[in-house]
């Protein structure tokens, strides 16, 4: 199985997605046009508890920003990662080292050594993927934007 | 805020559906507020927003939202979906009709100065929106032969910034090797734009051998009943938009307060900027009783295509035997001697819309038509019932007869669209109208 969709397994990601509570975003910007303001606001906007993770930052979204996840001292369930694949090795080792649950990798944020560093701590690891777009995808409004959600159901969803 | 939810996940099947299965179900799930099963028609121009930072973000992107239907509206959202599924592309964008699909498509790629390559075998509309469309927005344009992918490597320019051209040409029946001409296109880091009406996805799939768009007429065999005009333009989410020569999609977009829809959207940049620029601002949408009307057509698109082309092809085998038939441009006649190709290309069959040559000329073609009672003569294809045209006189009326030529059209080519009639009445019809006419 090629490494990329050996990260992409729809069930983990969907566990990820309904048990994390809080995430980390590493490389949060405060400029609102960047994809990762877009996904931490989205995710905000969707009640998970946002934790900006970047040192060129003081507050974003409203929340304290830490120079590193070490700094951050509350539970963090998921280690959502915008910064060079270079970063991930180290980024990975403090995700095991907070005892986080998940490590995400955002698209083209790609890194097999830093994936492999998760995974064998048992993390659930994500890679190559969008956080708002697989949310959208299974629990969000994805559908409404004529996109391929690629969810094939005769089920009644739950009203949200 | 809105409050979280954990319940109701919304699963991926663990099972690859079938095409049929797809047809069926993909785009179309069940109403959560009244549990409708087929899909509503949301005839609405708008959208009662939640509160003033809802609707804020629905503008800025933020969140996916209903705002305002000529940009978005659910039942349109349905059938964009469905299409999007049976393509395997990352989604879709539905508009008014094909023509408005595809001049969209060129509106977002290209800036005044840039060059395509197109297929010189193109529907007559097609060729008359590149020429003349292109000229008044200075978008230069190079017609090749479709079958020679040295002619559309050697037309290529600096400037050249998409390819274009159809699954099975209209009428005359050529078939494009689309991987060979993708592996050109991507050679020279420009994206393959395919126009697919004439096979549907169900007979094949442009984005699988490479294709990076694929346009729709829905009219025709998605739609099927010859009901609603409307088009739709599929995107893979496989091009690489940052490669240097698309700063139309990779960067900041003064048209959208400075987002870069290639970083923010990744997969889906082309698509949300086709959308929320595009659509936006030129503003071809389709309606939602048209989607509607889509969403039931391809219901049974396979059903229907597997009559359209064995009805289509024992009329071409049936004609190419008559002596008062000079030629019959079907594929399957037409790649008797590349049958390689089709069996690549179109294994379920080459289609439902071919022409065949009268003696006689023009006036021989034109008295065939007034002949016949079960044909309707009319400007479409891909009706459930059999339709029949004069191209020279029509369709391609703007065409000179070089052009004609070209794209495979004489004076005395009758263009037919097989329907799902009984075989034996479509012959019947076809054989009084012969002796008719003689």
């Amino acid at each position: 199985m090629p490494e990329a969709t050996k990260y992409q397994d729809p069930a983990t990601i969907q566990r990820v997605l309904h048990t994390g509570r809080s995430i980390a975003i590493v490389g949060l910007s405060a400029n609102t046009l960047r994809a990762s303001h877009f996904v931490g606001y989205y995710a905000q906007r969707h009640g998970y508890q946002i934790i900006p993770v970047n040192p060129r930052e003081e507050q974003v979204l409203g929340e304290e920003s830490f120079n590193s996840l070490t700094a951050v001292g509350d539970t963090v369930d998921i280690v959502n990662v915008f910064r060079d694949p270079a970063a991930v090795p180290a980024i990975a080792k403090e995700a095991v080292a907070v005892g986080a649950k998940a490590l995400w990798l955002q698209f083209g944020v790609i890194s097999d050594e830093g994936a492999a560093i998760a995974a064998d701590a048992g993390l659930d690891v994500i890679m190559d993927r969008c956080l708002k777009v697989e949310h959208a995808r299974y629990i969000g409004r994805m559908h409404w934007l004529g996109l391929n959600t690629e969810v094939v159901t005769a089920r009644r969803p739950v009203r949200r | 805020m809105q409050e979280r939810h954990v319940a109701g996940m919304m699963e991926l099947p663990e099972r690859q559906f079938g095409f049929q299965t797809r047809a069926l179900h993909a785009g179309a799930r069940p109403e959560p507020e009244t549990g409708a099963r087929a899909v509503p028609i949301f005839q609405t121009s708008s959208y009662v927003f939640e509160d003033p930072e809802s609707a804020a973000a629905y503008f800025n992107l933020q969140e996916y939202g209903n705002t305002y239907s000529r940009i978005m509206n659910p039942t349109v959202a349905a059938f964009e979906e469905r299409i999007a599924n049976l393509e395997v592309g990352a989604g879709a964008v539905a508009f008014a009709s094909g023509l408005a699909a595809q001049s969209s498509t060129f509106f977002t790629l290209l800036s005044a100065g840039d060059h395509v390559v197109a297929s010189r075998a193109l529907y007559g509309g097609s060729i008359t929106q590149l020429k003349h469309l292109f000229k008044k927005l200075s978008v230069e344009l190079t017609f090749v032969d479709p079958d020679d992918p040295n002619e559309w490597h050697q037309a290529t320019t600096e400037r050249t910034r998409l390819f274009f051209g159809e699954t099975i040409g209209n009428p005359g029946g050529n078939v494009m090797d689309i991987e060979q001409i993708a592996k050109v296109a991507h050679d020279h880091s420009i994206p393959l734009v395919m126009d697919n009406t004439f096979a549907t996805p169900y007979l094949c799939r442009p984005i699988e051998w490479g294709a990076d768009i694929v346009i729709h007429s829905a009219t025709k065999f998605l739609g099927g009943h010859g009901t609603s005009i409307g088009g739709v333009v599929i995107d893979s989410g496989d091009f690489d938009w940052s490669n240097g020569k698309f700063a139309v999609i990779a960067e900041p977009s003064d048209a959208y307060h400075g987002l870069s829809f290639h970083e923010t959207f990744g997969m889906y940049g082309f698509l949300m900027k086709l959308r929320s620029e595009t659509l936006r601002d030129l503003g071809g949408c389709m309606s939602p009783f048209n989607a509607f009307l889509f969403l039931q057509g391809m219901e049974t698109l396979p059903l229907r295509m597997d009559r359209h082309v064995s009805n289509a092809l024992e009329i071409a085998t049936w004609l190419e035997a008559r002596s008062d038939v000079v030629s019959v441009s079907h594929p399957a006649i037409h790649y008797r001697e590349n049958a390689g190709l089709l069996e690549k290309y179109l294994p379920k069959g080459a289609g439902a819309v071919f022409c065949f040559e009268l003696h006689g000329g023009r006036s021989a073609g034109q008295n065939f038509i007034r002949n016949v009672q079960l044909f309707s003569h009319l400007a479409n294809v891909g009706d459930a019932k059999s339709l029949i045209i004069h191209p020279a006189s029509t369709t391609h009326r703007q065409l000179s007869d070089d052009e004609l030529q070209a794209a495979g059209i004489a004076p005395g080519t009758v263009r037919l669209s097989v329907g799902i009639e009984d075989v034996e009445d479509l012959q019947w019809d076809l054989e009084q109208a012969f002796a008719r006419s003689n």
